[in-house]
Protein backbone atom coordinates (compact mmCIF):
# COMPACT_ATOMS: atom_id res chain seq x y z
CA UNK A 1 0.00 0.00 0.00
CA UNK A 2 1.54 3.00 -1.00
CA UNK A 3 0.60 6.59 0.96
CA UNK A 4 0.12 10.05 -0.39
CA UNK A 5 -0.79 13.18 1.78
CA UNK A 6 -2.57 16.27 -0.77
CA UNK A 7 -2.53 19.39 0.90
CA UNK A 8 -5.08 21.76 0.51
CA UNK A 9 -6.88 20.84 -3.19
CA UNK A 10 -9.02 22.93 -4.45
CA UNK A 11 -12.49 22.02 -3.78
CA UNK A 12 -15.26 22.95 -5.74
CA UNK A 13 -19.29 23.22 -4.62
CA UNK A 14 -21.24 21.26 -7.56
CA UNK A 15 -24.45 23.78 -7.77
CA UNK A 16 -26.24 22.06 -11.32
CA UNK A 17 -25.10 19.05 -13.47
CA UNK A 18 -26.02 19.72 -17.34
CA UNK A 19 -27.50 16.34 -18.47
CA UNK A 20 -23.92 14.92 -20.55
CA UNK A 21 -22.17 15.86 -17.30
CA UNK A 22 -24.85 13.87 -15.07
CA UNK A 23 -24.44 11.01 -17.61
CA UNK A 24 -20.45 10.97 -16.95
CA UNK A 25 -21.23 11.34 -13.15
CA UNK A 26 -23.67 8.34 -13.00
CA UNK A 27 -21.30 6.40 -15.43
CA UNK A 28 -24.30 5.90 -17.73
CA UNK A 29 -25.57 6.81 -20.61
CA UNK A 30 -27.91 10.02 -21.85
CA UNK A 31 -30.89 7.85 -22.03
CA UNK A 32 -30.57 6.40 -18.41
CA UNK A 33 -31.18 9.50 -16.95
CA UNK A 34 -34.33 10.79 -19.28
CA UNK A 35 -35.60 7.36 -17.92
CA UNK A 36 -34.89 8.91 -14.08
CA UNK A 37 -36.48 11.86 -15.66
CA UNK A 38 -39.59 10.33 -17.37
CA UNK A 39 -40.29 8.46 -14.18
CA UNK A 40 -40.23 11.26 -11.74
CA UNK A 41 -37.19 10.14 -10.15
CA UNK A 42 -35.50 12.97 -10.88
CA UNK A 43 -36.32 16.44 -11.97
CA UNK A 44 -34.29 19.03 -14.12
CA UNK A 45 -34.24 22.64 -13.14
CA UNK A 46 -37.23 24.08 -15.66
CA UNK A 47 -34.95 25.96 -18.09
CA UNK A 48 -37.08 24.66 -21.22
CA UNK A 49 -34.70 26.38 -24.43
CA UNK A 50 -31.00 24.91 -22.63
CA UNK A 51 -29.99 21.71 -22.18
CA UNK A 52 -31.02 19.87 -19.09
CA UNK A 53 -29.49 20.77 -15.72
CA UNK A 54 -29.88 18.83 -12.28
CA UNK A 55 -29.54 20.38 -8.90
CA UNK A 56 -27.96 18.74 -6.11
CA UNK A 57 -29.94 17.09 -4.34
CA UNK A 58 -31.08 15.03 -7.88
CA UNK A 59 -27.83 14.45 -8.43
CA UNK A 60 -27.48 12.86 -5.59
CA UNK A 61 -30.43 10.98 -6.26
CA UNK A 62 -29.59 10.08 -9.33
CA UNK A 63 -26.29 8.50 -8.62
CA UNK A 64 -27.97 6.81 -5.58
CA UNK A 65 -30.49 5.28 -8.40
CA UNK A 66 -27.63 4.10 -10.30
CA UNK A 67 -26.07 1.81 -7.31
CA UNK A 68 -29.60 0.45 -6.26
CA UNK A 69 -30.63 -0.60 -9.82
CA UNK A 70 -27.00 -2.11 -10.50
CA UNK A 71 -26.77 -3.47 -6.82
CA UNK A 72 -29.99 -5.30 -6.09
CA UNK A 73 -31.34 -5.30 -10.25
CA UNK A 74 -33.82 -3.10 -10.04
CA UNK A 75 -35.37 -1.43 -12.91
CA UNK A 76 -36.63 2.25 -12.95
CA UNK A 77 -40.06 2.22 -11.45
CA UNK A 78 -38.67 -0.13 -8.41
CA UNK A 79 -35.82 2.42 -7.75
CA UNK A 80 -38.26 5.28 -7.57
CA UNK A 81 -40.90 3.32 -4.95
CA UNK A 82 -37.27 2.14 -2.53
CA UNK A 83 -35.99 6.17 -2.77
CA UNK A 84 -39.18 7.39 -2.09
CA UNK A 85 -39.86 5.42 0.83
CA UNK A 86 -36.09 5.65 1.79
CA UNK A 87 -36.91 9.44 2.49
CA UNK A 88 -40.19 8.93 4.49
CA UNK A 89 -38.29 6.10 6.49
CA UNK A 90 -36.15 8.90 6.60
CA UNK A 91 -37.73 11.60 7.49
CA UNK A 92 -40.25 9.78 9.95
CA UNK A 93 -37.01 8.64 12.06
CA UNK A 94 -36.10 12.16 12.16
CA UNK A 95 -39.29 13.35 13.84
CA UNK A 96 -39.73 10.02 15.90
CA UNK A 97 -36.28 10.67 17.51
CA UNK A 98 -37.15 14.17 18.41
CA UNK A 99 -40.29 12.79 19.92
CA UNK A 100 -38.39 10.33 21.89
CA UNK A 101 -35.97 12.67 23.19
CA UNK A 102 -38.91 14.09 25.69
CA UNK A 103 -41.94 12.14 25.57
CA UNK A 104 -40.09 8.88 25.92
CA UNK A 105 -37.74 9.08 28.57
CA UNK B 1 -6.45 -24.49 3.91
CA UNK B 2 -10.47 -24.87 4.63
CA UNK B 3 -12.01 -21.12 5.51
CA UNK B 4 -15.35 -20.54 5.79
CA UNK B 5 -15.65 -16.71 6.01
CA UNK B 6 -17.15 -16.37 2.47
CA UNK B 7 -20.20 -19.22 3.48
CA UNK B 8 -20.71 -17.67 6.96
CA UNK B 9 -20.56 -14.36 5.04
CA UNK B 10 -23.88 -15.32 3.26
CA UNK B 11 -25.08 -17.97 5.92
CA UNK B 12 -25.07 -20.64 3.95
CA UNK B 13 -24.02 -24.02 4.36
CA UNK B 14 -20.53 -25.40 2.31
CA UNK B 15 -22.57 -28.03 0.19
CA UNK B 16 -25.30 -24.48 -0.46
CA UNK B 17 -26.44 -25.15 -4.15
CA UNK B 18 -25.78 -22.41 -6.59
CA UNK B 19 -29.45 -21.37 -6.51
CA UNK B 20 -29.03 -21.01 -2.70
CA UNK B 21 -25.84 -18.79 -2.75
CA UNK B 22 -27.64 -16.26 -5.22
CA UNK B 23 -30.54 -16.26 -3.16
CA UNK B 24 -28.76 -16.01 0.10
CA UNK B 25 -26.79 -12.99 -1.89
CA UNK B 26 -29.67 -11.09 -2.86
CA UNK B 27 -31.44 -11.17 0.10
CA UNK B 28 -28.01 -10.14 2.06
CA UNK B 29 -27.76 -6.89 -0.99
CA UNK B 30 -31.04 -6.27 -0.05
CA UNK B 31 -31.10 -6.17 3.79
CA UNK B 32 -27.28 -4.36 4.22
CA UNK B 33 -27.57 -2.16 0.80
CA UNK B 34 -25.40 1.18 2.03
CA UNK B 35 -27.75 3.04 0.56
CA UNK B 36 -30.97 1.10 2.40
CA UNK B 37 -29.87 0.52 5.57
CA UNK B 38 -29.22 2.15 8.58
CA UNK B 39 -27.53 -0.69 10.74
CA UNK B 40 -23.85 0.97 11.10
CA UNK B 41 -22.32 -2.29 10.21
CA UNK B 42 -24.51 -2.85 7.10
CA UNK B 43 -20.99 -1.52 4.72
CA UNK B 44 -18.98 -4.10 6.42
CA UNK B 45 -21.55 -6.85 5.59
CA UNK B 46 -22.71 -5.73 2.27
CA UNK B 47 -19.07 -5.76 1.24
CA UNK B 48 -18.38 -9.20 2.83
CA UNK B 49 -21.90 -10.71 0.89
CA UNK B 50 -20.01 -9.14 -2.23
CA UNK B 51 -16.70 -10.59 -1.95
CA UNK B 52 -18.37 -13.80 -1.14
CA UNK B 53 -20.82 -13.61 -3.88
CA UNK B 54 -17.87 -13.32 -6.16
CA UNK B 55 -15.80 -16.05 -4.95
CA UNK B 56 -19.01 -18.24 -4.70
CA UNK B 57 -21.09 -17.73 -7.83
CA UNK B 58 -18.11 -18.95 -9.60
CA UNK B 59 -18.09 -22.59 -10.69
CA UNK B 60 -14.33 -22.43 -10.48
CA UNK B 61 -13.18 -19.76 -8.08
CA UNK B 62 -15.92 -21.46 -5.68
CA UNK B 63 -14.19 -24.92 -6.11
CA UNK B 64 -10.48 -23.22 -5.47
CA UNK B 65 -11.87 -21.23 -2.21
CA UNK B 66 -12.90 -24.93 -1.34
CA UNK B 67 -9.72 -26.65 -1.84
CA UNK B 68 -7.05 -23.35 -1.15
CA UNK B 69 -9.39 -21.10 1.28
CA UNK B 70 -8.63 -17.49 1.80
CA UNK B 71 -5.66 -17.77 -0.62
CA UNK B 72 -7.25 -19.24 -3.57
CA UNK B 73 -6.70 -16.48 -5.92
CA UNK B 74 -2.75 -16.68 -5.07
CA UNK B 75 -0.21 -17.57 -8.25
CA UNK B 76 -0.06 -21.38 -8.52
CA UNK B 77 1.04 -23.44 -11.20
CA UNK B 78 0.19 -21.06 -13.83
CA UNK B 79 0.00 -17.72 -12.56
CA UNK B 80 -0.93 -15.32 -15.29
CA UNK B 81 -3.74 -17.63 -15.68
CA UNK B 82 -4.84 -17.19 -11.87
CA UNK B 83 -4.54 -13.66 -12.43
CA UNK B 84 -6.38 -13.02 -14.94
CA UNK B 85 -9.13 -15.42 -12.99
CA UNK B 86 -9.24 -13.01 -10.29
CA UNK B 87 -9.50 -9.70 -12.30
CA UNK B 88 -12.59 -10.84 -13.97
CA UNK B 89 -14.29 -11.14 -11.03
CA UNK B 90 -14.57 -7.48 -11.01
CA UNK B 91 -16.33 -7.02 -13.92
CA UNK B 92 -19.67 -9.02 -13.06
CA UNK B 93 -23.08 -7.45 -14.00
CA UNK B 94 -25.46 -8.76 -10.70
CA UNK B 95 -22.13 -7.74 -8.42
CA UNK B 96 -21.02 -5.46 -5.29
CA UNK B 97 -19.62 -2.17 -5.94
CA UNK B 98 -15.96 -1.41 -5.55
CA UNK B 99 -16.30 -0.46 -1.74
CA UNK B 100 -12.96 -0.21 -1.34
CA UNK B 101 -12.86 2.81 0.96
CA UNK B 102 -10.94 2.52 4.04
CA UNK B 103 -14.47 2.86 6.34
CA UNK B 104 -12.36 2.56 9.70
CA UNK B 105 -10.51 5.75 8.71
CA UNK B 106 -13.70 7.68 8.15
CA UNK B 107 -14.65 6.90 11.51
CA UNK B 108 -11.44 8.19 13.03
CA UNK B 109 -12.05 11.38 11.47
CA UNK B 110 -15.98 12.15 11.57
CA UNK B 111 -16.70 9.88 14.37
CA UNK B 112 -19.87 8.91 12.41
CA UNK B 113 -21.27 5.98 9.75
CA UNK B 114 -19.80 5.98 6.59
CA UNK B 115 -21.90 4.55 3.97
CA UNK B 116 -20.51 4.61 0.43
CA UNK B 117 -17.71 4.16 -1.39
CA UNK B 118 -15.91 4.32 -4.79
CA UNK B 119 -18.10 3.64 -7.84
CA UNK B 120 -16.81 2.29 -10.89
CA UNK B 121 -14.76 -1.14 -11.46
CA UNK B 122 -11.18 -1.71 -11.89
CA UNK B 123 -11.63 -3.31 -15.15
CA UNK B 124 -11.99 -0.14 -17.75
CA UNK B 125 -9.99 0.18 -20.15
CA UNK B 126 -9.83 4.27 -20.10
CA UNK B 127 -6.89 4.98 -17.47
CA UNK B 128 -8.66 8.33 -16.37
CA UNK B 129 -11.34 7.14 -14.23
CA UNK B 130 -13.20 9.91 -11.79
CA UNK B 131 -13.63 8.98 -8.29
CA UNK B 132 -16.65 9.03 -5.67
CA UNK B 133 -16.69 8.81 -2.02
CA UNK B 134 -19.23 9.70 0.60
CA UNK B 135 -18.10 11.42 3.99
CA UNK B 136 -20.48 12.23 7.34
CA UNK B 137 -19.69 16.02 8.62
CA UNK B 138 -21.03 17.56 11.66
CA UNK B 139 -23.57 19.65 11.53
CA UNK B 140 -21.08 22.70 12.38
CA UNK B 141 -19.08 21.65 9.75
CA UNK B 142 -21.64 22.91 7.86
CA UNK B 143 -22.66 25.71 9.62
CA UNK B 144 -19.64 27.39 10.00
CA UNK B 145 -17.02 25.54 7.24
CA UNK B 146 -14.22 23.50 8.52
CA UNK B 147 -11.24 21.90 7.31
CA UNK B 148 -10.63 18.11 7.79
CA UNK B 149 -8.06 15.16 6.97
CA UNK B 150 -9.80 12.70 5.30
CA UNK B 151 -8.22 9.27 4.32
CA UNK B 152 -9.15 6.84 1.70
CA UNK B 153 -8.15 4.38 -0.51
CA UNK B 154 -8.49 4.26 -4.26
CA UNK B 155 -7.14 2.67 -6.62
CA UNK B 156 -4.44 4.61 -8.43
CA UNK B 157 -2.29 3.23 -11.57
CA UNK B 158 1.51 2.74 -11.48
CA UNK B 159 3.83 3.20 -14.29
CA UNK B 160 3.83 0.60 -15.54
CA UNK B 161 -0.21 0.44 -15.66
CA UNK B 162 -1.03 -1.49 -13.20
CA UNK B 163 -4.21 -0.66 -10.40
CA UNK B 164 -2.27 -0.39 -7.17
CA UNK B 165 -4.61 0.61 -3.95
CA UNK B 166 -2.91 3.61 -2.24
CA UNK B 167 -3.96 5.21 0.65
CA UNK B 168 -4.56 8.94 0.49
CA UNK B 169 -4.89 11.92 3.16
CA UNK B 170 -6.74 14.96 2.24
CA UNK B 171 -6.67 17.82 3.78
CA UNK B 172 -10.37 18.94 2.89
CA UNK B 173 -11.50 22.10 3.34
CA UNK B 174 -15.85 22.11 3.92
CA UNK B 175 -17.56 25.15 2.52
CA UNK B 176 -19.89 26.68 4.89
CA UNK B 177 -23.57 25.92 3.50
CA UNK B 178 -23.18 22.67 2.33
CA UNK B 179 -26.17 20.24 2.15
CA UNK B 180 -26.72 16.97 2.54
CA UNK B 181 -26.43 15.16 -1.36
CA UNK B 182 -24.07 18.12 -2.33
CA UNK B 183 -21.16 16.90 -4.33
CA UNK B 184 -17.41 18.02 -3.33
CA UNK B 185 -15.56 18.47 -6.63
CA UNK B 186 -11.55 17.56 -6.36
CA UNK B 187 -10.12 18.23 -9.73
CA UNK B 188 -7.42 15.46 -10.56
CA UNK B 189 -7.31 13.80 -7.71
CA UNK B 190 -9.33 10.65 -9.14
CA UNK B 191 -7.64 8.18 -10.73
CA UNK B 192 -4.71 9.19 -13.42
CA UNK B 193 -5.66 12.95 -13.26
CA UNK B 194 -9.87 12.06 -12.95
CA UNK B 195 -11.60 13.94 -10.59
CA UNK B 196 -12.72 13.33 -6.92
CA UNK B 197 -16.27 13.67 -6.21
CA UNK B 198 -17.20 13.67 -2.23
CA UNK B 199 -20.54 13.67 -1.33
CA UNK B 200 -21.52 14.88 1.47
CA UNK B 201 -24.49 13.60 3.92
CA UNK B 202 -24.46 14.82 7.92
CA UNK B 203 -24.26 12.75 11.03
CA UNK B 204 -27.12 12.63 13.16
CA UNK B 205 -26.83 15.40 15.80
CA UNK B 206 -28.14 15.23 18.98
CA UNK B 207 -30.17 18.52 19.50
CA UNK B 208 -31.30 19.57 15.89
CA UNK B 209 -33.21 17.90 13.46
CA UNK B 210 -32.73 18.67 9.53
CA UNK B 211 -35.55 19.54 7.08
CA UNK B 212 -33.79 21.18 3.97
CA UNK B 213 -32.31 23.87 5.43
CA UNK B 214 -34.81 24.23 8.33
CA UNK B 215 -33.65 23.51 11.96
CA UNK B 216 -35.90 22.13 14.64
CA UNK B 217 -35.00 21.95 18.17
CA UNK B 218 -37.07 20.20 20.89
CA UNK B 219 -36.56 22.92 23.55
CA UNK B 220 -38.65 21.82 27.08
CA UNK B 221 -39.79 24.40 29.25
CA UNK B 222 -41.62 24.47 32.63
CA UNK B 223 -45.32 24.84 32.92
CA UNK B 224 -45.05 28.22 34.58
CA UNK B 225 -42.26 28.98 32.01
CA UNK B 226 -44.96 27.98 29.28
CA UNK B 227 -47.51 29.95 31.23
CA UNK B 228 -46.44 33.41 31.87
CA UNK B 229 -44.03 33.35 28.78
CA UNK B 230 -40.41 35.44 29.20
CA UNK B 231 -36.95 34.85 27.89
CA UNK B 232 -35.14 31.73 28.10
CA UNK B 233 -31.83 30.91 26.54
CA UNK B 234 -31.93 28.39 23.38
CA UNK B 235 -28.85 26.79 21.65
CA UNK B 236 -28.46 27.51 17.89
CA UNK B 237 -25.54 26.23 16.29
CA UNK B 238 -23.50 29.47 16.27
CA UNK B 239 -23.93 29.59 19.76
CA UNK B 240 -27.09 30.52 22.80
CA UNK B 241 -29.96 32.98 21.97
CA UNK B 242 -32.34 34.39 24.17
CA UNK B 243 -36.12 33.34 23.15
CA UNK B 244 -39.05 34.84 24.27
CA UNK B 245 -41.80 32.64 24.99
CA UNK B 246 -45.24 33.70 24.41
CA UNK B 247 -47.53 33.80 27.38
CA UNK B 248 -49.91 30.73 27.72
CA UNK B 249 -47.65 28.98 25.46
CA UNK B 250 -48.97 25.26 23.85
CA UNK B 251 -46.76 22.21 24.59
CA UNK B 252 -45.76 21.71 20.74
CA UNK B 253 -45.72 25.41 19.64
CA UNK B 254 -43.12 26.32 17.01
CA UNK B 255 -41.19 29.84 17.51
CA UNK B 256 -39.37 30.32 14.45
CA UNK B 257 -35.86 32.13 14.76
CA UNK B 258 -35.32 33.49 11.10
CA UNK B 259 -32.24 33.07 9.21
CA UNK B 260 -30.83 31.01 12.44
CA UNK B 261 -30.97 28.09 10.33
CA UNK B 262 -28.15 26.61 7.52
CA UNK B 263 -26.53 29.00 5.43
CA UNK B 264 -26.45 29.90 2.16
CA UNK B 265 -27.99 31.90 -0.62
CA UNK B 266 -31.41 31.51 0.85
CA UNK B 267 -30.62 30.77 4.34
CA UNK B 268 -32.97 28.29 6.76
CA UNK B 269 -34.84 29.53 9.77
CA UNK B 270 -34.04 27.43 13.16
CA UNK B 271 -37.65 26.46 14.66
CA UNK B 272 -37.75 25.89 18.68
CA UNK B 273 -40.55 23.21 19.22
CA UNK B 274 -41.70 23.50 22.86
CA UNK B 275 -41.73 20.89 24.87
CA UNK B 276 -43.42 21.50 28.39
CA UNK B 277 -41.61 19.41 31.21
CA UNK B 278 -42.61 18.83 34.65
CA UNK B 279 -39.84 18.82 37.30
CA UNK B 280 -38.51 15.61 38.52
CA UNK B 281 -39.48 16.80 42.00
CA UNK B 282 -42.17 19.23 43.56
CA UNK B 283 -41.47 20.70 46.86
CA UNK B 284 -44.35 21.07 49.24
CA UNK B 285 -44.98 24.78 48.36
CA UNK B 286 -44.97 24.44 44.48
CA UNK B 287 -47.16 21.33 45.60
CA UNK B 288 -49.48 23.71 47.82
CA UNK B 289 -49.35 26.71 44.60
CA UNK B 290 -50.30 24.09 42.06
CA UNK B 291 -53.17 23.34 44.42
CA UNK B 292 -54.36 26.93 44.49
CA UNK B 293 -54.00 26.53 40.57
CA UNK B 294 -56.36 24.22 40.31
CA UNK B 295 -58.87 25.85 42.52
CA UNK B 296 -58.68 28.12 40.58
CA UNK B 297 -59.47 26.82 36.87
CA UNK B 298 -62.35 25.00 35.83
CA UNK B 299 -60.25 23.78 32.50
CA UNK B 300 -60.92 20.34 30.99
CA UNK B 301 -58.92 19.45 28.73
CA UNK B 302 -60.29 15.85 27.90
CA UNK B 303 -64.04 17.39 27.31
CA UNK B 304 -64.31 16.58 23.88
CA UNK B 305 -62.92 13.10 24.68
CA UNK B 306 -66.00 11.78 25.97
CA UNK B 307 -64.10 11.27 29.19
Amino acid sequence: MKKAVKRNPSVDMIETLTLSELTIFCDTNADWVLGLVEHGIVTPIAKPSTELQFEPAHIARARKASRLMRDLGLNFAGVGLVLDLIEERDALARKLAMFDTYDHA
Amino acid sequence: MVDNTHYEALGVPRDASADDIKRAYRKMARKYHPDVATDPDADAKFKAAGEAYSVLSDPESRAAYDRYGADWDQPRPEPDQQRAGAGSRWGGGFAFDDRDINADSFRDFFGGRFGGGFGGGFDRSAMQRDQHARIEIPLEDAVAGAKRAVTLQMPQLDQTGHVTMEQRTIDLTIPKGVMPGQQLRLRGLGTAGGDLFVEIAFQPHPVYRIEGRDLFVALPVTPWEAALGGKVKMPTPTGKVDLKIPPNARHGQKLRLRGRGLPGAQKGDLYAVLHIVNPPNLSQKARDLYRQLASESSYDPRSNLGA
